[in-house]
């Protein structure tokens, strides 16, 4: 890893390489995730799931599952009729388990609990649904015809305050969600171009593939709940199961151990409700834990059709782009119509573009939902955006790194009317890239390189609160609604309020992700967590100090000496005095504490949306083998732009974890729809990274204080990953002559290509 | 009821009669009856390698080994790495190198790495890339794993394997 810092220092251990705390437990087996927490008297559920795309339910026959020996109960939607069955984060479109007809083959359709998992999976083959077969639609095309058959014959209610505020025009009754973003004069700038370049670009169905596959635990106790659960979001899953079970905010309690990896798949609402309304009618705590073949049925990556035209003048300059992106999204809207919005925001780029319009449509198909996907829109718009800078500049004869360097936004610039500034050196990251990639070497034939960039709106919302608590020992206990998804949450935030309160990390604990204990956050997504929960732990420190000064002055001073604020305490006529000591001497007694509050919303520093831009900045060298058309990516380069390393080796790990995601995206994954099913929903057919698919790394931590967070942090593990496949088709280009604008990019795919480009000659 | 059957086995170095169905796998076992919940199934297919337990030394999928067939051998998991309370140097060293992020692979990734360090005490970077291409990680992109791996073989791997350097 090589360092870029310029930023002002930061008091220890902020900014310092510790190791992980959360080391120890994961190493030794011991870390609890939701697959290992055992209540007493708990059961477990397995789900009947539809095995058409699109059917209505004429009846099920459940009755001999009910009789089986072992089983505890048998749930259909009509065996909830004191359940709000519809849920889901933008629009409340999606029933916690099918009600009269299925949309996507894999829906749930009938819960079985029974005494263990072997029982259940027994007692659903028992049961017996009666399904008159309708027409489906699995791509955008299909379900864009005008004869195509209706998904949602009566639209979701669209849910406010939720990310989406957009009306929803609805051009056709599959159409879910359609953005628009626009500035300039976008028919005068075509009219002026010298040339204008024009493309479609496609990108796939991609899962996820968090290891730990969505599990969560249900407990009602006189009428409260509590939900243990593989979650992103424990308080926005909170406030989902209050409106479907119809209780009070604080009657639903939501606790989320260690998270088997997220990357956006565990974010918002997923078989949190279905779970809990298990366990009512089973009267007895319960165990959803899906398998992965059934985790890949739940949530999965838009895939984007992106049509695009740029703009250019004579030297290069982008004088505007205009773009048409349908997003497919599956069965249900989950959080889609957000990463549509995204999409849209996302397609003009890191680049200053006088006149921009983008349209984007997120389209209902037969297919498993689409949601929150590590990049959220970025990786689809960018294969497009940048593939575009490189067709224009071999057009104008241009080096791809200086039509970059004529378009690319200066620091405090703003990519549109009212959106924060650029809160980065995109030019030098350029450079940066360009110098570890050795963009002048000579190239080996056969061989070819690219360097891609992006930058996202991210940061979600600042709506954030933390809490810190000082004890009479001086040890410190801090409560955030954040979790730990693998990203190392639990030991980035304690680097800050150890930093903050100016004492050792050993003495600094942490208390996270339960909503009956800790404070509320809106998320741990959108790269959002160190920054904008550094920001709350930072006010909540400063909160706690101050009040430990005005207990110095009342309970330490002796006839009003001064007290003067020192790192972790004050100095009064010469003596320093500990926070613990302070507590102890305002409380009289070796006990009490005080506590710090840390509140963040739009207002101040963090008034402008977004919070922040995340930056993508990836350089490779490929060679592609003529022979099978296999692309081998050599070298990866990745730009770690992230403001303030808080922990240099965490942000050098999401780094190349994020990028290595794109590469396997790129290359490699796509989940295939053939007859309404899906043919590839295990990870023997989905092929994601292995070890044997490393390239050689080049990485670096970019920190110039630039950011909005603490010590100028921002956002950073989604950036790496949003340029990579722009920057392997267009390394092939350089190395191979094709231009390849479908991902991923297969031998068989290359290959045609390359037969084509020969055909050609 | 179905038909049970006793196995008795070493797990850990500790003796255990259990009595299980003969349709339950060993991570079943070693999960649901022996409490040992280190050990994690995720593919369930014997594709992702989260489950591997070594049984006499070899690493095998727990979640398509059938427990019946452990009748009579020896099962190491996760946590019987560390010995009286000191990390094994492969734990520690993914410690030191941030060699996880989730977590979620690092049991079975741990039990693989220590297969291939005690096969090869002095392994080259292609025979642990290729010893853990059977292990998969969605999180780190393989690189600090594989660099942990090597570095635990510098610093000595588990008990015998350091006597012949």
């Amino acid at each position: 890893m090589k360092r870029v810092t310029t930023r002002p220092t930061a008091p220890s251990p902020i900014g310092e390489s510790v190791p992980r705390r959360d080391g120890p437990t994961k190493v030794t087996g011991s870390a609890t995730y939701t697959v290992d927490v055992e209540l007493p008297g708990m059961a477990h559920a397995q789900i009947l799931r539809s095995p058409y795309a699109h059917a209505r339910i004429r009846s099920i026959d459940a009755e001999a599952a009910r009789r089986h020996p072992g089983v505890v109960a048998v749930v259909t939607a009509q065996d909830l009729p004191d359940v709000n069955l519809l849920y889901g984060h933008a629009i409340a479109d999606h029933p916690l388990i099918a009600t009269g007809k299925v949309r996507f083959a894999g829906e749930p359709v009938v819960g079985v609990i029974a005494e263990d998992r072997a029982t259940a999976a027994e007692a659903l083959r028992l049961i017996a649904v009666d399904y008159e077969r309708l027409p489906f639609v699995t791509s955008v095309e299909e379900a864009l015809a005008d004869d195509a058959p209706i998904i949602h014959e009566e639209p979701g209610e669209q849910r406010s305050h939720r990310g989406f505020e957009e009306d929803i025009e609805r051009t056709h009754p599959n159409v879910c969600s359609h953005s628009r973003q626009a500035w300039g004069d976008i028919d005068a700038a075509f009219e002026g171009a010298h040339l204008v370049v024009e493309g479609e670009y496609r990108y796939p169905m991609c899962y996820a593939y968090a290891m730990e596959p969505y599990t969560s635990v249900a407990s009602w106790n006189e009428g409260a709940l509590t939900v243990w659960s593989s979650a992103q979001h424990p308080y926005m899953v909170r406030d989902d199961l209050a409106r479907c079970f119809g209780l009070p905010r604080g009657a639903v309690r939501v606790v989320v151990p260690f998270v088997g990896g997220g990357y956006g798949s565990k974010s918002y609402t997923k078989i949190e409700p279905l779970t809990a309304a298990l366990a009512l009618r089973a009267g007895r705590p319960v165990r959803l834990a899906l398998t992965v073949d059934e985790a890949i049925l739940t949530t999965r990556g838009d895939a984007a059709t992106v049509r695009v035209r740029s703009a250019f003048d004579a030297d290069g300059h982008l004088l505007g782009r205009h773009g048409a992106i349908h997003l497919n999204t599956g069965a249900y809207a989950e959080n889609s119509p957000l990463v549509g919005r995204k999409a849209a925001n996302r397609l003009g780029g890191p680049y200053r573009i006088p006149a921009l319009q983008v349209d984007c449509s997120t389209v209902y198909t037969n297919t498993g939902p689409a949601s929150s996907f590590r990049g959220f829109g970025a990786p689809q718009v960018t294969l497009a955006g940048e593939s575009q800078m490189d067709e224009a500049a071999e057009l104008l004869g241009l080096d791809p790194l200086e039509i970059r360097r004529r378009n690319l936004l200066d620091p405090g610039e703003r990519p549109w009317p009212r959106a924060r500034g650029i809160d980065a050196d995109l030019k030098a990251d350029l450079e940066l890239a360009a110098e570890a990639l050795g963009w002048d070497d000579p190239l080996e034939p056969g061989h070819g390189r690219a360097i891609c960039m992006s930058a996202s709106d991210a940061g979600s919302e600042p709506i954030t609160t933390a809490m810190l608590r000082v004890h009479a020992d001086g040890s410190v206990t801090v409560m955030v609604g954040s979790t730990e998804i693998g990203q190392g949450s639990s030991t980035v935030l304690p680097q800050i309020a150890a930093g903050e309160m100016g004492v050792p990390l050993d003495s600094v604990h942490l208390l996270q992700s339960d909503t009956g204990a800790v404070s509320y956050d809106r998320s741990t997504g959108a790269s959002r967590t160190t920054t904008l929960m550094g920001l709350g732990i930072q006010a909540a420190a400063s909160d706690a100090r101050e009040q430990l000064v005005a207990w110095a002055r009342d309970a330490v001073a002796q006839n009003g000496a001064p007290v003067v604020e020192e790192r972790g305490g004050v100095r009064v006529a010469g003596t320093f005095h500990d926070w613990g000591s302070i507590v102890r001497a305002w409380f009289g007694a070796d006990a009490g504490e005080v506590i710090g509050r840390g509140y963040l919303r739009r207002s101040g520093a963090t008034a402008e949306m977004p919070p922040f831009w995340e930056i993508g900045c990836v350089g490779v060298e490929v060679r592609v083998d003529e022979t099978t058309g296999e692309i081998d990516v050599l070298t990866l380069v990745t730009v770690g732009d992230v403001g303030a390393a808080i922990n240099p080796q965490l942000v050098e790990s999401q780094d190349v974890g994020a990028a290595m995601m794109g590469l396997g995206m790129a290359i490699r994954e796509e989940l295939v729809y053939e007859n309404g099913n899906l043919l590839n929903g295990n990870l023997f057919d989905y092929r994601v990274p292995r070890t044997t698919d490393v390239p050689e790394l080049r990485t670096i931590v970019v920190e110039r204080g630039d950011g909005v967070g603490v010590y100028g942090a921002k956002g950073g593990g989604e950036g790496s990953l949003n340029p990579v496949a722009a920057a392997i088709a267009n390394a092939v280009y350089r190395a191979a002559g094709i231009r390849l604008r479908e991902a991923p990019f297969t031998p068989e795919r290359v290959w045609q290509a390359l037969r084509e480009r020969d055909a050609g000659r | 009821m179905h038909e049970t059957l006793e196995i008795r086995l070493t797990v850990n170095e500790r003796s255990e009669a259990v009595r299980i169905e003969p349709r339950e796998t060993l991570a079943d076992v070693l999960r649901e009856r022996l409490s040992l919940t280190g050990t994690k199934v995720s593919c369930d297919a014997q594709v992702c390698g989260a489950c591997t337990v070594l049984v006499d030394d070899l690493a095998m999928s727990g979640c398509t080994f059938l427990a019946a067939d452990a009748d009579g051998r020896s099962v190491r998991t996760v946590e019987g790495l560390a010995r009286d309370g000191r990390l094994s140097p492969v734990q520690q060293a993914f410690i030191d190198h941030a060699a996880f992020q989730c977590g979620f692979c690092t049991p079975g990734m741990l039990m693989a790495a220590t297969a291939i360090l005690e096969e090869h005490p002095r392994p080259s970077r292609d025979q642990v890339v290729h010893g853990l291409e059977g292990n998969l990680c969605r999180c780190t992109g393989y690189e600090p794993i594989i660099e942990a791996v090597l570095a635990a073989a510098d610093a000595g791997t588990v008990d015998e394997g350091v006597a012949g350097w």
